[in-house]
């Protein structure tokens, strides 16, 4: 398995915007459901200003590694950084405060709540004034704009996505944990998807992106890394491997 | 006509008293999915030691009339105790069992009933004699009449203050930032964390909640029915399962189902005792109650799912 090692990325194309070292560094990551082991030793790291992505297959492990950096779930062994301070003992709720905020996989909406409400949890944990950045999500999503008043429960599929992604970016997140935002979204919401995930980047937010839609994930990230039944099988510069035959062959369909 | 008018207001009042406690219930199932049966002893406990209070108040002070304000210093005492005993009871009892399977909270709930019960009944606490709560309020004479039913004062302090309680928790829930954070723990506990919702913090401040309108509950109760002095009548067993049954009937865990069936059990009780048997009036309750299971198990504004328990 190569080695995972904090730093610099390697040459990525396009560059990220931002510099600096590793933000997050998750190193040799067991975890268990009950008896079964879902993480088999699970290393990654994030530069800042860096979007990376995590593609694999169903039940390879994506959503179990991002639940674990959020501290939703705890490892067996194993270890997470972020700014360089270990997680192993920070609550959930805390590991938001400190920058790290995901947008779960499928509804992840408080579909009791309006989607207004929704994105005012999305800004829970500040305590400054977030009227600029809740606008700047609503011109992100238009959609929401028209339905603030609606429950949550009653948006489309996409539109609930959309809603969990614009909740996330109220947090203002240092790192955004994305799993799946393209699952099941018409392929021209995709690519709206895509663009706004660029443009989130593109004004400084780091970014950790769970994927199976491998093309368009290996299109907007700078690095990737492969997830095969708990463990990574392949990581470099997203070019690299969307160029690679095995990755060709099993997660894009070609050859 | 006075029958009838008499029925209402009975209604209204022993409605008040209910919706009070079936909010706890309500609230608890709502974000944790189980049955506080712990609920109606922290009831018993605001009525038990709201008498207590009054009294040892009265005494200390050497007054043999309670001053206007007392009411509300024996409730904002009954409301502190019973906020103390609900917050331990979770922290201590439930809050460990949050991953086990929700059969063994309720076993825990009624284990902690019994505990509940069984401490207050010890001499250096409650104790089993009879003891009765002075009249803070007077009473002698009703505000007026109409026809033949009088209007008590009792009875108009009892319905503001639960209707100032209920409100006030309304906006609590539905408005404010705390109450944003309760809804969305009910929802999921996980995605309330990824929000940077200290979920323990929001179950703990559901359980406080109940608990103070709990209190007044069993305040209110105590200064209305003042026949009821034993610790261990059966009255407060039932008082606490009628309020239980309206949280049912309104749909369990929706707040603002549990006013609406805390009315309409006490409409069933009053007016199948003005006009049916009297004898039979918790009979009628509990037929409702079956009723409501078998034809829409989700209450009146609960979702049609079925939940089990
Ligand atoms: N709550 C759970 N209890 C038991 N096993 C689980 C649980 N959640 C996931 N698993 C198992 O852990 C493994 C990894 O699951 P995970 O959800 O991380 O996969 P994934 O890569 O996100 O898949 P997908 O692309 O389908 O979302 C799978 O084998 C899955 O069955
Ligand atoms: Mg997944």
């Amino acid at each position: 398995m190569p080695e995972a090692t904090a730093g610099a990325p390697t040459t990525a194309t396009p560059t990220p915007t931002g510099g600096g070292g590793a933000v997050l560094e998750v190193r040799d990551l067991v975890v268990n459901y009950g008896a079964v082991r879902a993480l088999h030793g699970v290393s990654l790291s994030v530069a800042r200003g860096e979007i990376v992505t995590l593609i694999g297959c169903n039940g390879a492990g994506k959503s179990t590694t991002l639940r674990t950096i959020s501290g939703l779930l705890r490892p067996v062994s194993g270890s997470v950084r972020f700014e360089g301070e270990p997680l192993a003992k920070v609550p959930a709720h805390e590991i938001v405060r400190r920058g790290v905020v995901q947008c779960p996989e499928g509804r992840g909406v408080f579909a009791n709540l309006t989607v207004d409400e929704n994105l005012e949890l999305g800004a829970y944990t500040r305590n400054d004034d977030h009227a600029a950045d809740r606008e700047r999500a609503l011109t992100l999503f238009p959609r929401l704009r028209e339905r603030l008043r609606q429950n949550a429960g009653t948006l489309s599929g996409g539109e609930q996505q959309m809603l969990a992604m614009a909740r996330a970016l109220l947090a203002r997140p240092k790192l955004l944990l994305l799993d799946e935002p393209s699952l099941g979204l018409a392929p021209q919401i995709v690519q709206t998807i895509f663009s706004i995930i660029r443009e989130i980047n593109a004004s400084g937010t780091t970014i950790l992106l769970v994927e199976q839609n491998a093309h368009m994930a290996l299109t907007v990230a700078h690095r990737a890394y492969v997830l095969e039944v708990g463990r990574i099988a392949m990581e470099g510069p997203a070019a690299t491997l969307a160029a690679s035959d095995e990755v060709r062959k099993a997660y894009l369909g070609i050859g | 006509m006075d029958q009838f008018l008499q029925a209402i207001q009975n209604s209204i009042t022993t409605g008040s008293l209910y919706a009070l406690i079936a909010l706890g219930y309500t609230m608890v199932y709502g974000i944790l999915k189980f049955i506080n049966f712990s609920h109606s002893d922290v009831v018993v406990i605001g009525a038990l030691f709201s008498t207590v209070l009054a009294l040892t108040l009265l005494e200390k002070l050497g007054l043999q009339q309670a001053p206007w304000w007392l009411g509300g210093v024996v409730l904002a005492g009954a409301m502190a105790l019973c906020a103390t005993v609900s917050f331990l009871v979770e922290r201590l009892a439930y809050r460990p069992l949050r991953q086990a399977p929700r059969l063994n909270c309720l076993i825990t709930a009624i284990g902690v009933s019994l505990f509940l019960q069984n401490t207050g009944n010890q001499k250096f606490l409650f104790g089993t004699q009879p003891r009765k709560i002075p009249a803070l309020v007077p009473d002698a004479e009703p505000l007026f009449m109409i026809g033949k039913v009088p209007f008590r004062l009792i009875d108009f302090i009892i319905v503001g203050t639960a209707v100032v309680l209920m409100v006030a928790l309304d906006r609590l829930v539905f408005k404010s930032a705390m109450g944003r954070a309760m809804r969305a723990v009910s929802f999921d506990h996980k995605t309330a964390s990824l929000m940077g919702i200290n979920v323990d913090r929001v179950i703990s401040m559901t359980f406080v909640l109940g608990a103070c309108l709990a209190a007044a509950g069993g305040f209110l109760y105590a200064l209305r029915y003042q026949t009821v002095t034993q610790p261990a009548d059966t009255t407060w067993a039932l008082l606490g399962l009628k309020a239980f049954v309206s949280a049912v009937v309104g749909g369990i865990g929706n707040i603002r189902g549990a006013v609406l069936g805390a009315l309409i059990i006490a409409s069933i009780e009053n007016f199948g005792a003005a006009y049916l048997f009297s004898g039979l009036t918790d009979a009628y309750v509990f037929a409702v109650l079956i009723g409501m299971l078998l034809l829409r198990p989700g209450g009146i504004l609960g979702s049609a799912a079925v939940e089990k328990v």
